[in-house]
């Protein structure tokens, strides 16, 4: 699954009744990150979730566009993208190397050994994922998108927990990834370690 | 279908990794199976009358303990986004997922349910048949339970909304196992009753992931 577009036009989100944005527009195109900024509950996650069909808009589409045409969304949200949310979707009673395997069974890919020697996992595989903490699990989450490679990334606030040290070799990771023809779509409150576009969303924006 | 292969492994894993989810269930089977003799009467004759009734409406309860935690673990933490990405439709997702609960809590109980009935006073010629009956109950029981945790998810106290949701579900497996036993023990033709039994369970395996899937997605939407 190969995605060289990925086109939002006018879309609107409401959670809980509230209208977080509508009218909202961005195109990212293959090797482009855009670093998605706005004040706390403007909407920066549900955006992040609404392009990955988790959460339906009340108005707007999400195209994906591939090198030959447009993509079936279904086809492309299956194969085509990675979420990496605030939460990471690990199971605290089972050992980094068992979740790391089944995440990487479960999105289809077969790098697990190259994503434990980029992320520098070895010493945590036989720990508990309970024993991580949450620097740590965090890079065991990103280890997924390293395992099994995908042309978007969308991600929410990447780089919270990682340390300085971290934060540059996930910047290298990125850089890597858009080399590649990847896409990355990120909110942050921070700057990302790679170029990236900036785009506000929400009432200031 | 690796990937649903390797999501089978994870919730066998899963559940009988730490906390022990089978054993509370069967703990939970015994314990409620010993208190009946001790609320009714411990005659013989009256309790052996009851005994398949009694060992399959304990079944049933003992099949809802664990029900709460088939959809609400992924949730909290974010897993299930991840398995509704997944490169397998939801519908798949629930139906393994029940799947594994049904081998790792309905199996053991289906295991345990002859020894409850014949400790209770049934004939041992029962057994087979209640083994059977207990097994094929527990396919219904896990996957319209599954439904129960899918409507409930996301609600406070969803552990009791689960069981208020399910238990009406539960009276036609009920009804037709336990009847099936009945008519073995006063040698009548059972075949009726299994057959009906089986039809429910095929049909709620058949049916309930779609229901469960749209309730999952209602729920992480």
């Amino acid at each position: 699954m190969v995605i060289a577009r990925l086109a939002i036009e006018g879309l609107a989100v409401a959670r809980g009744g509230r209208r977080l944005f509508e009218g909202f527009c961005l195109a990212i195109e293959a090797g482009q990150a855009v670093a998605l900024t706005g004040a706390n509950g403007a909407g920066k996650t549900s955006l992040l979730r609404a392009v990955a069909g988790l959460l339906r808009p009340e108005v707007g589409t999400v195209r994906f566009e591939g090198p030959a045409g447009p993509v079936e969304a279904e086809d492309a949200r299956a194969a085509g993208l990675h979420l990496l949310g605030h939460q990471d979707g690990l199971k605290a009673t089972r050992t980094a190397r068992e979740e790391l395997a089944f995440w990487t069974a479960w999105t289809g890919g077969d790098g697990a050994g190259r994503a434990v020697e980029v992320l520098e996992l070895g010493p945590l595989l036989d720990l508990d994922v309970r024993r991580l903490s949450a620097g740590q699990r965090r890079r065991l989450a990103l280890a997924r998108l390293v395992a099994s490679p995908r042309p978007l990334w969308l991600l929410d606030e990447p780089l919270a927990p990682l340390d300085a040290a971290r934060r540059t070799l996930f910047g290298e990771l990125m850089a890597a990834h858009l080399a590649g023809g990847g896409l990355i779509l990120a909110a942050v409150h921070d700057p990302l370690p790679v170029a990236a576009r900036q785009v506000g969303i929400g009432a200031e924006a | 279908m690796s990937a649903l292969l390797a999501l089978f492994r994870r919730e066998l894993s899963l559940a009988w990794g730490r906390g022990g989810g089978p054993l509370f269930a069967c703990a939970f089977y015994v314990g409620l199976a010993t208190l009946m003799p001790l609320a009714t009467s411990p005659a013989p004759q009256a309790l052996s009358a009851v005994a398949p009734g009694v060992a399959f409406a304990a079944l049933a309860l003992s099949s809802l303990l664990s029900l709460e935690r088939l959809f609400e673990r992924d949730f909290d933490d974010g897993a299930l986004d991840l398995l509704a990405l997944g490169p397998a439709s939801l519908e798949a997702v629930c139906a393994v997922k029940c799947l594994a609960q049904w081998l790792t809590t309905g199996a053991p109980l289906a295991v345990l349910a002859p020894v409850v009935a014949v400790a209770l006073g049934a004939e041992p010629r029962l057994m087979a048949l209640t083994f059977a009956s207990a097994l094929a109950a527990g396919v219904g029981f896990s996957f319209v339970g599954g439904l129960g945790a899918a409507l409930a998810l996301g609600a406070r106290r969803g552990g009791v909304l689960v069981a208020v949701i399910v238990l009406p579900l539960f009276v036609p497996p009920v009804i037709f196992g336990a009847g099936a036993l009945d008519a073995l023990a006063s040698g009548l033709d059972w075949r009726g009753g299994m057959l009906l039994l089986l039809a429910y369970c095929l049909g709620a395996a058949a049916l309930s992931p779609f229901a469960m899937a749209a309730g999952v997605r209602n729920a992480i939407g």
